[in-house]
């Protein structure tokens, strides 16, 4: 059990150090870094400070061990859009905004998916099944962009309900979360129908009834709880891809969280900045796939041994 | 055992299920009439199809919804009418008065619960009482059925245990309330020959212990012999005989029964190739004129293809009963 988890810790720190080297290439493939990581009218004196001082002129290996060393103490240099900022001080600070989002939107997903598609499946053919099933394929034929756009219209512009954009209050939050959301809901529905399908016809499920369990029980404890490992893991993929792929919907509602910062840090060739969010992307990434590889040992207890 | 003499703990009359698809509907379970006394045995034996779990789902009343539906009958566990009840009542009664034994060990204990939590549950709902006492309890449901450590078991998942022994916790959750009737639903099926007869001498010491009655689904004519004291012997969805274990095997009355009886294989002797019954029982869509049997059956005349035998003494013996014209000419 524990030699599991610190297996996948170890991968995770090894897949980090693949992206720092790309992070770490990418200033150099986009041409001369001086180009890139210096404001247009920089002085030729500047440029040979900065050159100096980021050891350009070393040979490549050690100004990659040099970032690495960096990097770890979470050092990407200062904004060029922002001056004055630090990257990563600046994309932290727009994390928790990107968080309370991200957060948002995997509580709607979970709390609307997991029992439409328990419903689905218990009422397997019937209408309820259908409708679960319409509202899935809506979600996932949709872009979120396009949703967005037509949230804003019909709940902001039409209805007038809620603001259009910014942020400042959990109005704000509710559309950018349903946008975000829906795509999700879809896929973890549907997941979860299938999955509760497998197990509702098993002998197990049968013998619950048999012992005079009642129904709610027979399905929400006997039945889902083996069924749940099939979400669980689309679990990782979902909280993680809507914390790292809010980048869209957060430009969409003029958002201020990281999503938005990048954007605007590709905009503004804000490399330092750019750097500094991928790499804060990635151990998001890391650390819900490793919370996921947690939870399966709590739902499996076929793991405690292994 | 003289059934005269002892209650009947389940009483089944004119018991009929239909079960409706789109390509049509279909009775599965048509007019069962029996009863089980205190401390009887009584086996249920047919071929695959013949409503054999069918019949046992109904009786708990658990048969797959929308899909199938008990249209007539009556079932009485001791005394008291199942069918009227309503679902909630009938949940007390699943598990606590009634309960069942299912097919397959492998697949029947829920793999994401210990054994313990699995038996305790059933206790929690029929006879609950504190923690510790729930937990002595379920330790001694598996003492019953011979679980060897059942202080360390009652922690394991399913998956530690071996076929046999999940097979005995299956028991241990059935008897745990001390239900008066018990339906074995071909529970020996997937265990090798000698866990099997380990499993059946144990249920019989539990029903000498506890009195329950237990009906035996199977299609082994041999476990019938040696465990049934009364069997049913089911056709497409008919009994069509039934009496004591001993006078059907010495003079079955109905054809069927006695392809059923020389099928089984003996050790002594040699019989050449293993007897089989010619045909195929009919699908449950056909529609059957006439006696079920007769496209099988070596004695079938025009009338049993055009008239459905009905159920009549065998022998003028008023224990066995049985459908066929023969039994009615003689």
């Amino acid at each position: 059990m524990l030699r599991h988890l610190l297996l996948r810790s170890g991968s995770s720190l090894f897949a980090l150090l693949i992206i720092s080297m790309i992070v770490f290439s990418l200033s150099q493939l986009s041409g001369n870094p001086v180009d890139a990581l210096l404001p247009d009218d920089a002085t030729q004196e500047q440029i040979d400070t900065f050159i100096r001082d980021w050891g350009l002129d070393q040979p490549l290996w050690k100004q990659y061990m040099t970032f690495l060393g960096n990097a770890m103490l979470g050092d990407f240099g200062t904004s060029l859009k922002w001056p004055g900022e630090s990257a990563m001080g600046f994309v932290l600070d727009r994390m928790p905004a990107t968080l309370k989002l991200g957060g948002l939107a995997i509580l709607i997903s979970v709390v609307i998916a997991l029992p439409l598609g328990i419903a689905a499946a218990y009422t397997k053919g019937s209408i309820t099944d259908n409708a679960a099933q319409l509202f899935a394929l809506l979600g996932q034929s949709m872009p979120n962009f396009w949703l967005g756009i037509v949230l804003i219209w019909v709940f902001s512009v039409w209805l007038g309900w809620l603001p259009t954009s910014g942020t400042g209050s959990f109005a704000h939050l509710i559309l950018p979360a349903i946008a975000i959301a829906w795509f999700q809901i879809s896929a973890l529905t549907r997941l979860t129908r299938s999955a509760m399908l497998e197990v509702l016809d098993a002998e197990y499920v049968k013998l619950a009834r048999v012992k005079g369990v009642p129904e709610w029980l027979v399905i929400c404890k006997h039945a889902f709880r083996n069924a749940a490992v099939v979400p669980l893991t689309y679990f990782g993929i979902l909280a993680a891809s809507i914390l790292t792929g809010s980048v869209v919907i957060e430009s969409v509602y003029s958002y201020p969280g990281m999503g938005w910062v990048a954007i605007e840090a590709i905009r503004g060739r804000d490399f330092p900045v750019i750097q500094a969010v991928i790499l804060a992307y990635a151990v998001i990434y890391m650390l819900s796939n490793l919370l996921v590889d947690l939870l399966y040992v709590v739902v499996n207890p076929r793991m405690h041994h292994g | 055992m003289n059934s005269q003499t002892k209650k009947p703990l389940l009483e089944v009359q004119d018991l009929k299920v239909e079960i409706k698809t789109k390509v049509g509907s279909f009775v599965p379970v048509n007019g069962h009439s029996f009863s089980v006394h205190e401390g009887e045995t009584i086996g249920i034996v047919g071929e695959s199809g013949s409503g054999k779990s069918m019949t046992a789902s109904a009786l708990m009343r658990l048969l797959p919804k929308h899909v199938a539906k008990i249209t007539e009958g009556s079932v009485r566990l001791d005394g008291k009418e199942l069918l009227t009840l309503s679902e909630k009542q009938m949940r007390k009664v699943r598990g606590a008065e009634i309960s069942m034994i299912l097919q397959d060990p492998q697949t029947s204990l829920n793999p994401a619960f210990t054994v313990g939590s699995q038996i305790k549950e059933a206790l929690r709902l029929h006879a609950p009482g504190p923690r510790r006492s729930l937990r002595s309890r379920a330790i001694d449901a598996l003492k019953a059925v011979k679980v060897a450590a059942p202080e360390q078991r009652i922690d394991a998942y399913p998956g530690e245990l071996s076929g046999g022994m999940r097979q005995r916790v299956v028991g241990a959750i059935a008897i745990s309330c001390r239900p008066k009737v018990i339906i074995a639903d071909e529970p020996t099926t997937s265990l090798d020959v000698t866990v099997q007869a380990q499993y059946l001498r144990l249920l019989r010491e539990l029903q000498e212990e506890t009195g329950m009655a237990i009906l035996f689904i199977t299609h082994d004519f041999g476990i019938v012999a040696s465990l049934c004291h009364r069997v049913l012997v089911m056709y497409a969805g008919r009994i069509v005989e039934s009496g004591p274990v001993g006078k059907i095997f010495a003079n079955p009355a109905h054809p069927y029964t006695e392809a059923l009886i020389a099928t089984v294989p003996s050790l002594s002797g040699n019989q050449g190739r293993l007897r089989t019954i010619p045909g195929q029982p009919p699908s449950p869509a056909e529609k059957i004129v006439g006696c079920p049997f007769a496209p099988r059956c070596d004695y079938a005349d025009a009338r049993c293809r055009s008239e459905a035998p009905p159920t009549v003494l065998a022998n003028g013996d008023s224990e066995h009963t049985t459908s066929c014209w023969r039994a009615v000419n003689q």
